[in-house]
Parts: structure tokens; C-alpha cells; sequence
């Protein structure tokens, strides 16, 4: 009996050195983000060489990074954030909608069409974006894609794919006699899926839907090939060229960008936290 | 039978709503996807300056492509890069996803914690790392974008602090799924922990660790923007006909700069390049899909 006491009280030691190794390594995991609020209100010049020194009152520059950083590089912030706002919405709010009707049609009409436009959106999944970059933006040009208001057009078609073969894979699960008796009761196939399927797909609309803000939110490459970038910037466009149209970069405006480029990820990840953890493993299928 | 002609019926009558269910996801999809794909794939056969003034050409490009410098070396350093944070990030975020699943305190705040970079944009996140690596590094009269070695432990390490959370949770998931009788009969037979762990919890947990091997290798070739904003290719070495070597140039940022940066006469060069990538990306995605099928009969 004693030894057995022993045992547990070495494993409970044990858990306890694991907590503590853990909370140091946590602590390094957010210095980076610590280093970025440092400096962001530090004065440029001592970012480079005193990156890690805290404020004092020779460094510390107060709001005026932030103040010079929303204009800088000849661009609003606001524009951008505005932008990127205003894309990310409307596209998750067209994936959503769309991807989740044509996967419930996909599913219960499965004729030889569906069938082809389910492997080619899956097939879609495997695509590199280099692969089309070109030839897409040269087409998003000719349709005239390449405003914020037209870009989610975009976004609908280069991310069909996984939308779809998320909401095909829930939707087989339902079982078919619900809609049956919604058809009973005379729904049409339009009424049966607006009030019948969709608050079913709940779940799904929001694992897709934080997969899908959080690739669009973060996407650099597609909007700088599609949008013309002297008007049209979202936030990635933006801090990437704070350091292409400068000679020199001021390093402490581009911090205060930063820092308010990543807060409002940081709140909408403590916010939903749950179900994007959730969302993100129901995603991990995509390569 | 009266089941099926119901289902039939119901089938039917959603047939007629093709334009609204699937007209707008066909549409956009066509633009996206499948038009630039086909003419992706035509391109790679053409001299191109614009999509208009192709003048098909048959497979030069893919000579061209093939036996380009930059693209040859791009091409090791990629699957060099995509191999090593592999290897990194997986044994690091199963360690992290093991001890979490230990009871120990505060384990849902590690994991928030841990997972928090992988929200953050690539380009965000290299210019985070490349101001730390500079404030580092500029006590010793050096820069990330001065050496080679440095830039390619700083993309390391870049990865890895973005993708070991993600990794993590599909560890948790998996380690959560390992039957808790399996590993009382081994504690009871007098196993050690190690022996738990190698014997009992890993064969459980397969399944995880291929989805993670495929992800992290995937997510290795197709790195673009922490590529682009960390180091952006720098430094490059001057080979001896003149041309350029970034010494720590991915393939992605290969394709996009032999596109865009170099002189338009190689585009038709850069549409093959982005061809072969798209073989091998798809390559390492239909190896993940056979190879987890595979899994699956046998069990």
C-alpha cells in the first residue's frame, strides 16, 4: 500500500512539473505577439536595435506610430480594413448560401451531373492557387471582377470545393424522411430547404463559415492578382507594401499596423473560440 | 416501394431547380476554377505575354522549366523545408497534445494559447518574425536577409510556431479517441509508461498522425506569403551566365516571380513551372487519399 501512495504522489509531482514547463513554454509562444505591442509604441528608430528593451522614456513614442501609420504608404488603414471587412463577409456570406444549396441538390437529385461537379470539386481541392493565379486574374479582369464589390465572385468559385464537399458529407447524414414529410405537408423543394435542411446544417454553416473568414481575412495572393491595387487594397496588400513603396520602412507605424491588423483576429478567435477549434479539425481533410 | 416513388417524386421536383441550386456555384465556379484551370494547362504549351497573344509552342516551356537553375534549386530547398518542419512539427505538437491530455492544470489555456498563431496571416506573421530575428540578430552585425542558414531556420521556426497548434488539435482529437480500457490493461499488466505510449497510445492514433504528415508536408510545398515576407527569396548568389539564384526561394514564390517579376517573355516558362507544381501538390494529395483508403479497408 505505501508503495502504491508513493507512485501516485511521484505521478502527481510529475503532472505538476509538466504544468510548470508548459505555462514557461505558453509564455514564449506569446512573446512574439509581446514583442509586437513593445514596439508598436516605440519610436522607429529603436526598434532595429533595441527590439527587446522595454519603454522608457526615451523610446517610448506614445500613439504617434499609429497616428503616422494610418496614412502611411500613401493608403488609408481604414480603407483597407474596411475593404478586407467588406470581402470577407460578403464571400463567406455567398459560400455559405450557395455551396450549402448546391450540396443539398447534389446530394438528393444525384443524377450523372451532380456526380461530375462533386469530383471536380473535390479535385478543385487538391489545386494549387499558382496553378490558375494568371489565367485567373486575367479572366477576373476581362469580366470585370476586380473591384471589392465583384471579388467574391472570386472567392465563390476558387472555394467551392471545400465548401461543398463539407456540406455533401453533413448533408448525406440527414436522413431523407425528414423532407419526405415536409413534402407531405406541401413544401416545395425551395421551402423544404430554406426552412427544413438549412437549420440542420447549423453546425457545418459555421465550421465552413470560420474556415472560409479565416482564409479570406488572411488571403494575400488572390486579391493583389485580382484587385488593382492602387485603389483597392485589404489589409495583407497593405502591410506588404508598406515595405515595397518605401525606401526606408518605418518599422514602428508598420508594428502599430500590425498590432491592429492581429487584434481583431485575437478577439474573434477568444470569442469563438470552440467553434473555430472545431471548425478548424473538421477541415484538417483538406490538403 | 411507396418510400422510393416518394423519394423519386421529391427528386423530381428539385430537379426542375437546377438554375437556382447549383446556377450561381456552376457560374462562379467556371470563372474561378475550371476556366483557368484548362487554360492554365494550355498556356504551358504557348509563348504568352497576355492570355490573348498565346502562340502555341508544344512542350519547350517544360524543357525550359525543367532545367532552370533557380527552379531546380527552389525545388530542393522546398522539399528540404517541407521535410524538416515536418519532421519538427509533428513530434513537437504530439509531445504538446500528449501532455495535454494528461490531467494537468490549466491545460485549456495552453491550448488556447498554443493555437492562437495559426490565425494569423502569413504575411503578418513574417514581418512579426522578421523584426524578432532582426532585433536578435543586428547585435551580431547580421540580418535574416544576409544568410542563407539563417533564413532557412528563421522559415523553420516561423512554421513552427504557426502550425504546432493547428497539428495539436488533431492530436488531441486523436489521443482523446484511444480506448481508456486499452490503456488500464496495460497499466494493470505492468507496463511502463514509455511502453504505453509506443505499444498502445501511437498504433491507436494513426490515423492522426498520417492526416498531420500529409497536412505539414502539403502545407511545406505551398508555402507562399511567410516565405514572401520573411526573407522574400533573399539573399541570392549570382550564377556564372549572369542569372540569379534566391537562395531561399520556395516554389511558390518561384512561379509567382518568374510571372511577375521577370521579363514577360518567361510567362509561358512560369505557366509549365506552376504545371509541375500542380503534379506534384496533387501528387502528395492523391498519395494522402490512397494511402488512408488503404488504412481504412484493412481495419
Amino acid at each position: 500500500m505505501p508503495e502504491r501512495i508513493k507512485t501516485l504522489a511521484s505521478k502527481h509531482r510529475g503532472l505538476v512539473v509538466v504544468s510548470v514547463i508548459m505555462a514557461i513554454v505558453c509564455v514564449i509562444w506569446v512573446l512574439p505577439v509581446a514583442a509586437v505591442i513593445l514596439n508598436a509604441f516605440k519610436w522607429n528608430t529603436f526598434v532595429k536595435t533595441d527590439t527587446f528593451a522595454l519603454w522608457n522614456a526615451e523610446n517610448f513614442a506614445g500613439w504617434s506610430n499609429f497616428i503616422t501609420g494610418v496614412t502611411f504608404g500613401n493608403y488609408n488603414f481604414w480603407l483597407a480594413a474596411w475593404y478586407s471587412t467588406f470581402i470577407t463577409i460578403v464571400s463567406t456570406f455567398l459560400i455559405l448560401l450557395f455551396c450549402s444549396m448546391a450540396a443539398w441538390y447534389i446530394t438528393r437529385v444525384d443524377s450523372i451531373w451532380c456526380k461530375i461537379i462533386y469530383y471536380l470539386c473535390i479535385f478543385s481541392m487538391v489545386v494549387p492557387f499558382q496553378m490558375v493565379m494568371f489565367t485567373l486574374s486575367s479572366t477576373a479582369d476581362q469580366l470585370k471582377l476586380n473591384t471589392p464589390w465583384t471579388i467574391p465572385i472570386v472567392y465563390l468559385g476558387f472555394g467551392a470545393g471545400l465548401a461543398i464537399f463539407m456540406f455533401v458529407g453533413f448533408v448525406k447524414s440527414i436522413p431523407v424522411e425528414i423532407e419526405e414529410a415536409a413534402s407531405i405537408d406541401g413544401c416545395g423543394p425551395v421551402r423544404t430547404f430554406f426552412f427544413v435542411v438549412l437549420p440542420m446544417l447549423r453546425s457545418t454553416l459555421i465550421s465552413v463559415g470560420i474556415l472560409e473568414i479565416m482564409w479570406v481575412w488572411n488571403d494575400y495572393l488572390l486579391p493583389v492578382l485580382v484587385l488593382d491595387i492602387n485603389q483597392y487594397r485589404t489589409i495583407p496588400i497593405h502591410i506588404q507594401y508598406l515595405k515595397g513603396s518605401y525606401g526606408t520602412v518605418d518599422l514602428g507605424a508598420t508594428m502599430a499596423l500590425i498590432l491592429m491588423a492581429i487584434i481583431p483576429v485575437i478577439v474573434f478567435y477568444l470569442a469563438c473560440q470552440k467553434y473555430i477549434i472545431a471548425g478548424v479539425a473538421a477541415g484538417a481533410v483538406k490538403g | 416501394m411507396a418510400k422510393s416513388l416518394k423519394a423519386n417524386s421529391i427528386r423530381s421536383a428539385t430537379r426542375r431547380w437546377f438554375w437556382l441550386f447549383l446556377g450561381p456555384v456552376v457560374a462562379a465556379f467556371i470563372i474561378g476554377f475550371v476556366w483557368p484551370f484548362i487554360q492554365g494547362i494550355y498556356l504551358s504549351f504557348c509563348n504568352f505575354r497576355i492570355t490573348a497573344d498565346a502562340e502555341f509552342v508544344g512542350i519547350d516551356n517544360y524543357g525550359r522549366a525543367l532545367s532552370d537553375p533557380a527552379f531546380q534549386y527552389s525545388f530542393w530547398y522546398t522539399a528540404l523545408t517541407a521535410i524538416v518542419s515536418l519532421v519538427i512539427i509533428n513530434v513537437l505538437a504530439f509531445t504538446v497534445a500528449y501532455l495535454l491530455t494528461k490531467k494537468i492544470r490549466g491545460a485549456n489555456l495552453f491550448r488556447t494559447v498554443f493555437f492562437m498563431p495559426n490565425l494569423i496571416g502569413g504575411i503578418v506573421l513574417g514581418y512579426i518574425w522578421s523584426m524578432i530575428f532582426d532585433g536578435i540578430l543586428s547585435a551580431y552585425n547580421t540580418s535574416i536577409l544576409l544568410d542563407t542558414t539563417l533564413g532557412f531556420w528563421g522559415l523553420i521556426i516561423v512554421m513552427c510556431w504557426q502550425q504546432i497548434g493547428y497539428m495539436m488539435i488533431i492530436y488531441i482529437a486523436g489521443l482523446q479517441a484511444v480506448p481508456a480500457d486499452m490503456l488500464e490493461a496495460a497499466e494493470i499488466d505492468g507496463a511502463t509508461s514509455m511502453q504505453t505510449l509506443f505499444k498502445v497510445t501511437i498504433p491507436n492514433v494513426m490515423p492522426s498522425i498520417t492526416i498531420c504528415v500529409f497536412l505539414s508536408l502539403t502545407n511545406g510545398f505551398k508555402l507562399f506569403d511567410q516565405n514572401l515576407a520573411l526573407t522574400g527569396g533573399q539573399p541570392y548568389i549570382i550564377q556564372p551566365d549572369g542569372s540569379t539564384i534566391n537562395t531561399t526561394q520556395m516554389l511558390a514564390l518561384t512561379i509567382y516571380n518568374t510571372f511577375y517579376t521577370s521579363s514577360t517573355a518567361s510567362r509561358g516558362t512560369a505557366q509549365a513551372m506552376a504545371v509541375i507544381f500542380f503534379v506534384l501538390v496533387a501528387g502528395l494529395g492523391l498519395a494522402q487519399l490512397a494511402y488512408t483508403r488503404k488504412r481504412e479497408v484493412q481495419q
